[in-house]
């Protein structure tokens, strides 16, 4: 599959190729807004995946391929999409993405499947400074992925089942692998699921917290990745940070939201450029 | 009753009372029994000694979520495989993470020193053992007594510890028994980056999924637990004789990977996965002829 580059279309697709779920986002020039969105499983083929995703999201949007002139490529496996024109690392796209979904926004806290971020923006959404662990599993999505499976629940369903608990029991192992049979031990000995869960959403909570302390928590603090899927997660982050997070459906989907925005700055350079420059634009 | 344990088999006979054998107590030729129980977190094993300390049974179980239940089979495994009665067991240590669970046991006492005095038993001039168990990994420095001198331990993350190999062997569809072996056969060993047990079994997917062999898949995840355990073991210090034991120690790849890393051969008995509960019985026998030199015994649990 091939994009041409065709300068009179108004789409720009942004894609999100994470550990674990792919996200594609078409960015509409004409009217500044996000106009399709979709995200599927990643596997072990990432170009697949994102070819995958930029047609899904086009068929959705009830657009054509080529109705988007310029792909944008984010996310770990931003190297293996075959029909990107640039790729973007995914600190500076959450940066743009969650100042475009909350303006305001002067902390940013990515979690996804395999590593958490906490930066801290500045007001044109540059990064001014950056945490993040991706060495283990300990303060990332595949922690309560982990635990899900020793309740032998759906990651889906944890969230909201959690937030029936009343007493929540910590989850003393760091460890997602060692928490797996923490979590066995607690049900065995009779604690209430929604406590369990609970329980291990803040301590990881705690862990993601303490990064994010490390860049600063002033202003309003913006939350994205696949965690904003599971409403539990929030409520304990929000717990351990003392505050309302901004989280909106869109959350996920703002690293390749980003990625459309940051083309979306760079088309503008290229086009002042041409303007000051008439030899750029005959070439 | 009786002012000595020792009684005669006539004695027995002939008593007008019917007498309650006394948990123990020695009764004509019969010899004095102790036993060793080691809960670990993934098997649970014990250890039947008898006077001479020769070792008469054997016995292992999963440990499972019913730790009390678990300490009770496998002493009762090695107990039934010897055709011994409850009773003619002297003295039992308990020993692992799960050793206050050993409510039959007599005394406890913390798996360091015991797998220290199983391993100077079995490899009289170990210095450095290296203990790979389900959870943890531990480091332990003894002296020439078998004592305690320095230890080091991870029980924080499974990285490096039998829980990796388990779920690597988990990913690759293939039991734990074979997958030392098949990581011999590897030719040249991938290297694995990730330290993470969960991420790395994502990345054996992925090799998987490009078609790499799975036993250089394997050979590299043994390697980096090889890594791992001598920069642990470093830190109490590497001096040879090393001694390795826990469950892992079974793995022949683990073995191999090991004495590439050192650059010289390790101690591995087949009751290796036994020496905490080896120690624990030994310590046992020390208890049991004290007691029945009328020597007093503490009960509290020793460093």
């Amino acid at each position: 599959m091939t994009t041409d580059l065709n300068l009179t279309g108004r789409f720009i697709a942004g894609i999100d190729v994470g550990t674990r779920m792919t996200k594609c986002a078409l960015f509409d020039l004409a009217t500044n807004t996000v106009s399709g969105r979709t995200t599927l499983l990643t596997g072990h083929n990432l170009g697949l995946a994102s070819e995958k995703a930029l047609q899904d999201a086009c068929t959705r949007a009830e657009l054509k391929i080529s109705d988007v002139f310029y792909v944008a490529s984010t996310g770990y496996g931003r190297y293996q999409v075959p029909m990107r024109q640039i790729q973007i690392t995914e600190i500076s796209c959450h940066a743009m993405g969650a100042k475009f979904l909350f303006p305001n926004t002067g902390s940013i806290l990515d979690i996804g499947a395999q590593n958490a971020k906490a930066m801290r923006i500045d007001e044109h959404g540059r990064v001014m400074k950056f945490k993040m662990n991706d060495k283990c599993a300990s303060g990332a999505g595949r922690f309560l992925e982990r635990v899900a499976k020793g309740l032998e629940l759906e990651l889906e369903e944890i969230g909201a089942l959690s937030l029936h608990s009343k007493d929540p029991q910590a989850i003393s192992s760091i460890c997602a692998v060692l928490a797996e049979s923490e979590v066995i031990n607690l049900v065995t000995t009779g604690y209430p699921v929604e406590d369990i869960l609970m329980g291990a959403q803040l301590s990881i909570s705690d862990r993601i917290v303490a990064m994010l302390r490390q860049v600063g928590t002033d202003g309003e603090i913006t939350l994205t990745g696949g965690i904003t899927r599971n409403v539990g997660m929030v409520k304990a982050l929000q717990q351990k940070v003392g505050k309302a997070l901004n989280v909106s459906p869109d959350s996920e989907y703002a690293g390749a939201i980003g990625a459309c925005l940051l083309v979306r700055r760079r088309l503008k350079k290229l086009e002042e450029q041409k303007l000051s420059n008439p030899r750029m634009a005959i070439s | 009753m009786h002012s000595s344990n020792r009684l005669s088999t006539n004695d027995w006979w002939v008593c007008d009372e019917p007498v309650i054998p006394v948990r123990g107590t020695i009764i004509g030729d019969q010899i004095m029994l102790v036993a060793g129980v080691d809960v670990g977190s993934t098997q649970t094993k014990a250890i039947i000694l008898n006077e001479n300390a020769e070792i008469m049974a054997r016995g292992i179980v999963n440990t499972g979520a019913n730790v009390v239940k678990a300490a009770e089979k496998a002493f009762n495994e090695a107990r039934k495989s010897a055709k011994l009665e409850e009773w003619d067991v002297a003295y039992t240590v308990g020993t692992g993470y799960g050793r206050y669970k050993v409510l039959f046991g007599d005394t406890q006492i913390t798996e360091i020193s015991c797998h220290a005095r199983g391993a100077n038993f079995l490899f009289p001039k170990t210095q450095t053992i290296l203990d790979i168990g389900g959870q943890d990994t531990k480091g332990i420095r003894i002296n020439e007594k078998g004592e305690v001198v320095d230890f080091c331990m991870n029980d924080k993350c499974a990285a490096g510890t039998g829980r990796f190999l388990a779920a690597a062997a988990d990913v690759m569809g293939i039991s734990l028994d074979e997958l030392g072996d098949v990581a011999l056969r590897s030719s040249s060993a991938l290297r694995i980056t990730n330290v993470c047990t969960v991420f790395v079994e994502t990345e054996i997917m992925n090799h998987l999924s490009k078609g790499k062999k799975g036993e250089d898949i394997l050979a590299g995840v043994h390697q980096s637990i090889a890594a791992r355990s001598v920069s642990l073991i470093r830190r109490v210090g590497i001096s040879p004789e090393i001694t390795f034991t826990g469950g892992v120690s079974l793995n022949k790849g683990m073995v191999h990977a090991l004495q590439e890393k050192f650059g010289f051969p390790i101690n591995v008995s087949d009751d290796s996965q036994f020496i905490g509960a080896l120690g624990a019985a030994l310590f046992a026998l020390d208890r049991a002829s004290a007691r029945h030199d009328g020597e007093p015994v503490s009960s509290k649990e020793e460093a």
